[in-house]
């Protein structure tokens, strides 16, 4: 027996609805329209000028040999981020699962990361890294570490995506813990009367059952890696050395506020627009299929 | 002595201003958007204060707005909003995109002119104000904080190292052996650099008068192009990268990162703007000394002069004219002789009018602190050519991260010298024709 709330007329719904919709259009479709309409133009700095080019500045950033790169580095970086953040998130969950005592003190504690903004956290890893200064920099350097991300971009990329991993692990660690809480307990009883040890139980019960998490995990973090990494790098790298750490969103930001070519940017945000809607359809379209429930 | 003097004449005008203040309402607001830290940000909110209490009718409102690069994109996206601030502190290398943006500033000879306030252009030294000015001498900007390169060295390291603490080496060959002395004598780096476009390449090309780019370095007009990729660069920015592998030389950053090496102790020299004097002062626990910029002896006509940077007020456009009469007002206020010697004694930035120059000296400043007058005479040591004039490029913001980037690149070993040069210039005039074809 289930019982439906029906609306009669039309007012209402529209009423409850609107401010949801008005959110929507002001924040994402007023901006993103504002984004075609300027990457079919080219205007100077200030605005004062502005004629229609086309698809000009789309040939631009495709033919730019430094877009091609930037979006080669996305990939390793945003790659690199998913994984930093799944395993580790995924043990510190197990782990907390298992804890009676003080669970809730371990799960606050572990959460705290997520509090902390972008910006603040790559200030945060910048002062433990930093070359010669920082705890950490100085610890490398002790080691025998030659310890310079401003020049080495290995190491600037690898700064990056640690503490951009640090950021969103909490997330994904309430996440897994809600999953493995929701894992029936009479399953892993069974299988442990069965003679199951830790070890299979978690490979063969609870790493399948919770693949839905995971899955929704890896296109949350991708997403992540693409788009909210911004204020890390920003605080930690700015995209150098060289270009070592500028990744799409990066060039974004950098060819439209400081290059000051708005037209070039809003090209490259449509594009990226573009490759994140792909990529989401693509990743629910074949991945999920064999994800199993 | 001067300095509570002046506070104390500024607080009786004050409270002789207090009742006016009543019985006018409130006054007009005036943004001023700036980007000085520091000591520097508090002489800026201090002679913003003593304007505001020596008349009631108008109020300066400084904000800091982050770097120079913050605050000009900061000024610029305000403007596409329809909101700039009146002032806004623009550094030198904005100074070619202001200049093409007409609709969006307004030039501060007409300014004063319809404001009907007093302004002479040739009070400024004409080093400064020829930079800020059209080629007929109209000057769009009022400079404000004017800076040279120059070399600061630790002279606890120099001592330790076995040098002579008065005596800071004069080419670039006495200052890499000196570095290497330095870095033996247990420092982590010998030299850094800030501002290591404006510092290694800019100012390296001006001071052995080698031009940057065509049309004396685009003072001469706006279809230039950059050529800076000659050998004594090359064998210059080879040089550093050779001495970074030993961190003889150590870079630590484009802009103002590297100060901290200096002031921190780990590097026993830097190059770095004389704008950075009351800021060392503040910050260093060691005595330093500051020299003029290395050169190679064997470059023809080297030493030649430095060229300013630092950064100057621009205006902006679509105020009311009530609002246009304060900023006249304000501007004049900060060309006074007090407020300049005051501002210049206090950072090491240059002092811009002649006559806060000579009150500087005849009030014995230079003597009580030696090499405070060097950043002046080494920018006004020889006339000026076509290679160290100025330098106006369009988007020399960006023009900066490449070459940046390139240098990052031959200093990690990426790549040679000569291939960052070539590279930096082939990137740098593709930024150079996007300006043209955006402001065209």
């Amino acid at each position: 027996m289930q019982r439906r709330v029906i609306f009669r007329g039309t007012l209402l719904p529209c009423l409850l609805v609107a401010p949801q919709l008005a959110v929507t259009l002001v924040f994402f479709f007023w901006p993103a329209g504002q984004a075609f309409w300027q990457s079919l133009h080219r205007e100077d700095p200030f605005g004062l000028s502005s004629r229609f080019v086309g698809l000009d500045n789309f040939a631009a950033v495709l033919a730019d040999p430094d877009y091609a790169d930037a979006i080669l580095r996305t990939l390793v970086f945003s790659v690199a981020v998913t994984a930093l953040v799944l395993a580790p998130s995924l043990l510190l969950a197990v782990m907390a699962d298992r804890v009676v005592k003080a669970a809730a003190a371990y799960k606050t504690v572990l959460l705290l990361p997520y509090a902390v903004a972008p910006a603040v956290a790559g200030v945060l890893w910048l002062f433990l890294f930093y070359p010669n200064v920082g705890l950490l920099g100085l610890a490398l350097t002790a080691l025998g570490v030659e310890w310079n991300y401003f020049l080495n971009g290995a190491q600037a990329m690898a700064l990056v995506v640690i503490a951009s991993a640090w950021k969103q692990i909490s997330y994904n660690f309430l996440f897994f813990l809600a999953g493995l809480q929701s894992i029936p307990k009479a399953l892993l009883e069974a299988a442990a009367i069965d003679g199951a040890n830790a070890r299979r139980r978690f490979w063969t019960i609870v790493f399948p059952l919770l693949s839905p998490t995971a899955f929704f995990l890896i296109v949350v973090d991708i997403v992540y890696a693409f788009f909210d990494t911004f204020a890390v790098i920003r605080s930690v790298t700015r995209g150098g050395p060289g270009k070592a750490t500028e990744i799409l969103v990066y060039k974004v930001y950098y060819d439209g506020w400081e290059a000051q070519d708005l037209n070039a940017s809003a090209a490259q945000s449509v594009i990226l627009m573009a490759i994140v809607v792909a990529l989401t359809a693509l990743q629910f379209r074949y991945v999920e299929r064999r994800v199993h429930y | 002595m001067r300095v509570s003097r002046i506070f104390l004449a500024a607080a009786a005008l004050a409270l002789a201003a207090t009742p006016a203040c009543f019985a006018e309402g409130a006054p007009i607001e005036i943004q001023w958007w700036h980007a000085m830290t520091s000591v520097n940000g508090e002489l800026v909110n201090e002679m913003a204060g003593e304007f505001n209490r020596a008349q009631s009718d108008y109020k300066v409102v400084p904000v800091y707005k982050g770097g120079y690069a913050d605050t000009m994109q900061a000024a610029i996206a305000a403007f596409r909003a329809g909101n700039p601030p009146a002032i806004v502190q623009i550094f030198e290398v904005g100074t070619a995109t202001m200049m093409a943006a007409k609709g969006a500033v307004k030039p501060v000879f007409q300014l004063m002119a319809e404001a009907g306030e007093p302004f002479d252009p040739h009070l400024y030294l004409p080093a400064i104000a020829g930079y800020y000015s059209t080629s007929d001498g109209k000057m769009l900007s009022l400079p404000f904080n004017s800076s040279t390169a120059i070399l600061y060295y630790n002279k606890d390291a120099f001592a330790k190292a076995g040098l002579d603490p008065a005596v800071p080496p004069k080419t670039w060959p006495e200052l890499f052996a000196d570095a290497r002395k330095i870095r033996a004598a247990g420092y982590a780096c010998g030299f850094t650099s800030s501002w290591i476009s404006w510092i290694q390449v800019e100012q390296f090309s001006a001071w052995h008068n080698l031009p940057l780019g065509t049309k004396a370095n685009g003072m001469d007009g706006a279809d230039t192009v950059l050529d800076f990729n000659n050998p004594v660069l090359a064998r210059h920015i080879a040089n550093l990268a050779e001495a970074q592998q030993d961190k003889t030389f150590d870079y630590g950053g484009r802009t103002i990162e590297p100060d901290q090496k200096f002031v921190s102790g780990e590097c026993g020299m830097t190059l770095n703007s004389s704008g950075f004097f009351g800021l060392a002062k503040a910050g260093a626990k060691f005595p330093f000394g500051v020299g003029e910029l290395p050169y190679y002896p064997d470059v023809k006509g080297a030493p030649q002069n430095s060229i300013i940077g630092g950064a100057s007020l621009w205006v902006m456009a679509g105020k009311k004219p009530d609002e246009y009469k304060g900023v006249a007002r304000f501007l004049t206020f900060l060309s006074q002789t007090p407020q300049q010697v005051r501002f210049h004694e206090a950072t090491g930035y240059l002092p811009i009018t002649q006559a806060a120059y000579e009150a500087a000296r005849d009030g014995g400043f230079y003597k009580e602190h030696p090499g405070t007058e060097l950043p002046i005479l080494q920018m006004t040591a020889k006339p000026p050519t076509e290679n160290s004039r100025g330098l106006r490029f369009g988007n020399l913001v960006q023009i900066r991260d490449v070459i940046a980037e390139e240098l990052e690149g031959a200093f990690a070993g990426k790549e040679s010298a000569q291939q960052a040069l070539d590279n930096a210039v082939k990137r740098g005039n593709a930024v150079l024709s996007q300006f043209e074809a955006a402001t065209k």
